[in-house]
């Protein structure tokens, strides 16, 4: 398959559309984290639109690849998508936030089809995920054997980073070479209170990954073909692959890129207004 | 309890191939047998004790039944939150397995006292808690655990723990309230390999008149709550012992339930005293330094029972 198949119109519409639903989630419910989610978009339209093997309509179907969204605070991209892709009604995302709705701030996987693991501590997402790789490498009655083996697509924040525990996993994968196991570091050099290369740089980043075991592939975030690309290239080369993907916070809309601020704020009801005549032009 | 345990897992796995063991770079001639008969169905994951849980839900998230083994405060304290968010939340079928409850590494110091574990795990959502006193419970709770859905802990001692039931213990035995007999209208109440001193105590006791009734409760969570009411309303006192920490094991859980319902027994809880973590030395030594040691169970309830007060000079909570 080359870069030919790949449907850019189509994953540039998804991450456009998602960025769109989030924003008025996240307006709506006064929530956090509009700049994380927008950094994310991009990546995330790739893998739900070209890149996972899955089927909306049947979310427990052995075989599918599996996707965690360890950087659990950018829930509200991740439901927008999973939404727009028909694992459950657009009208849910709605519900946001809300009381007694499906939908919470961080992503929740209990009774929202398509979300495999619930998340919002960080460093929980890789062990799991390698847990998940592992199990799936393996035959059992109750799995049986499949001539390739689904894969386990992982997204880390840069901030995410700092637990020891993404580490433990990274040091393990490597060394046992899951190469069923992808970890996407969404690369956007914002953190919770500063910026990444202030508070603890990650550099030389890829350095570090490759030094664990770990294929390394940089890309530029936002760019859809070469991130389906890059992801196409993860997996099968004998070790765990790692996308490094540079983004920018706030991604689509000029008054939140690259904005500590915007990993707090939510935007007002002019502010919204704003962003969405920007996104949608 | 340690070889035991491995020896129903490996039965059990022989049965079922959803069986995987983890552990922490920990069980050095105890977890071979599993690893030499399962070898694709055990993984030594390093000392990385959260990694080792999130792989352990990871795991279990394809359907296995996972069980993860280290020393207490490793697999329980070091990895609460993967425990408390990537099991519970979840409700997978992970069992945690530790070895080193109380204080069996007690000459290690206080980094391998095992003194809160069950206080952490007791309270998290959907967990079963199991502290099996001798070998037939060790492998009852084994073969109960996996029996069981859902996440759970099971604690057990160094190993080399005696014999306290007569014999095996049928696997339907019940959800953990074992009656080991005896009389009277003072209670022991008990869990873990302490509970063999509980027996000489209550042999001290019937020797100055006073008659107990043993209990040994390996489920703290959930709690076997209809049959401690009913011992309740036929005690007058009611004595806990635990090789934990005075506060929030068994004692109280048992404290817990028991304080919802009028006309309740007094509770007494014996266990270990976190003034005296720095204290050093072997099991048996730092028995008797809590005063959970035969002769300080038998005082402390000859104590009470004739009109001392519920607390000791100098202990504290």
């Amino acid at each position: 398959m080359g870069v030919d198949d790949i449907p850019l119109a189509e994953i540039a519409g998804l991450a456009q559309d998602a960025r769109c639903e989030a924003l008025q989630m996240v307006h709506r419910a006064r929530a956090s984290h509009i700049g994380s989610c927008f950094s994310a978009a991009d990546i995330l339209a790739c893998l739900y639109g070209h890149v996972l093997r899955i089927r909306p309509a049947q979310p427990d179907w052995p075989d599918r690849d599996r996707f965690i969204l360890s950087k659990g605070h950018a829930a509200a991209i991740l439901y927008a998508t999973l939404a727009l892709k028909g694992f459950f009604p657009r009208a849910w995302l709605d519900g946001y936030c809300a009381n007694g709705q499906p939908l919470g701030g961080h992503a929740i996987a209990a009774g929202v089809p398509g979300v495999e693991v619930s998340t919002g501590s960080l460093g929980h997402g890789l062990p799991i995920g390698l847990g998940m790789a592992l199990g799936l490498r393996r035959a059992d009655a109750s799995h049986p054997k499949v001539a390739n083996h689904p894969r386990v697509y992982v997204m880390l924040s840069d901030g995410e980073c700092d637990e020891g525990s993404v580490w433990e996993a990274a040091l393990l994968a490597g060394a046992r070479r899951i190469d069923n196991l992808v970890a996407i570091v969404d690369y956007n050099k914002i953190q919770s209170f500063g910026r990444v290369a202030d508070i603890i740089d990650l550099e030389p980043f890829g350095a570090k990954w490759a030094a664990f075991g770990w294929q390394v592939i940089e890309v530029d975030g936002h760019d859809h073909g070469a991130v389906c690309a890059a992801l196409r290239l993860a997996g099968g080369a004998g070790r765990p692959s790692v996308l490094i993907a540079h983004t920018v916070k706030g991604k689509g809309v000029r008054y939140m890129e690259d904005q500590l601020l915007w990993h707090y704020r939510s935007p007002t009801a002019d502010e919204l207004r704003q962003a969405l005549r920007e996104l949608r032009s | 309890m340690r070889n035991t345990f491995i020896s129903r897992l490996v039965d059990l796995a022989a049965q079922d191939e959803r069986i995987h063991l983890l552990t922490g770079d920990l069980g050095f001639s105890v977890l071979e047998p599993f690893r030499d008969r399962f070898p694709d169905r055990y993984l030594n994951v390093g000392v990385a004790e959260q990694n080792m849980i999130g792989i352990a839900a990871g795991l279990a998230l394809t359907g296995k039944k996972v069980f993860a083994y280290s020393i207490v405060n490793f697999a329980v304290t070091r990895a609460l939150e993967q425990i408390r968010v990537d099991v519970c939340y979840h409700n997978l079928d992970v069992t945690v397995v530790a070895v080193g409850g109380g204080v069996p590494y007690g000459p290690q110091g206080y980094t391998h006292h095992g003194a809160e574990d069950v206080a952490f795990t007791r309270v998290l959502p959907n967990m079963a808690v199991m502290a099996p006193c001798d070998p037939h419970e060790a492998a009852w709770a084994t073969t109960h655990l996996y029996r069981r859905r859902g996440p759970s802990y099971l604690r057990l001692g160094k190993g080399g723990e005696p014999a306290i039931h007569g014999g095996a213990l049928a696997d339907t035995a019940g959800s953990g309230w074992f009656d080991l007999g005896g009389g009277g209208r003072v209670a022991l109440l008990a869990n873990g390999p302490i509970l063999g001193e509980c027996v000489k105590a209550a042999e001290m006791l019937v020797a100055e008149g006073i008659g107990v009734r043993l209990i040994s409760v390996p489920a703290v969570a959930p709690l076997p709550t209809a049959p401690l009411l009913t011992l309740a309303r036929e005690c007058d006192r009611l004595v806990v012992v635990e090789e934990h920490s005075r506060s929030g094991g068994l004692g109280g859980a048992v404290a817990e339930v028991l304080s919802e319902y009028p006309g309740m027994p007094a509770v007494k809880r014996l266990g270990l005293d976190s003034g005296k973590i720095k204290t050093i030395g072997d099991q048996r030594f730092l028995w008797r330094e809590n005063g959970i040691d035969a002769a300080g169970i038998a005082a402390a309830v000859w104590s009470w029972v004739d009109g001392g007060p519920a607390l000791m000079p100098g202990d504290t909570i």
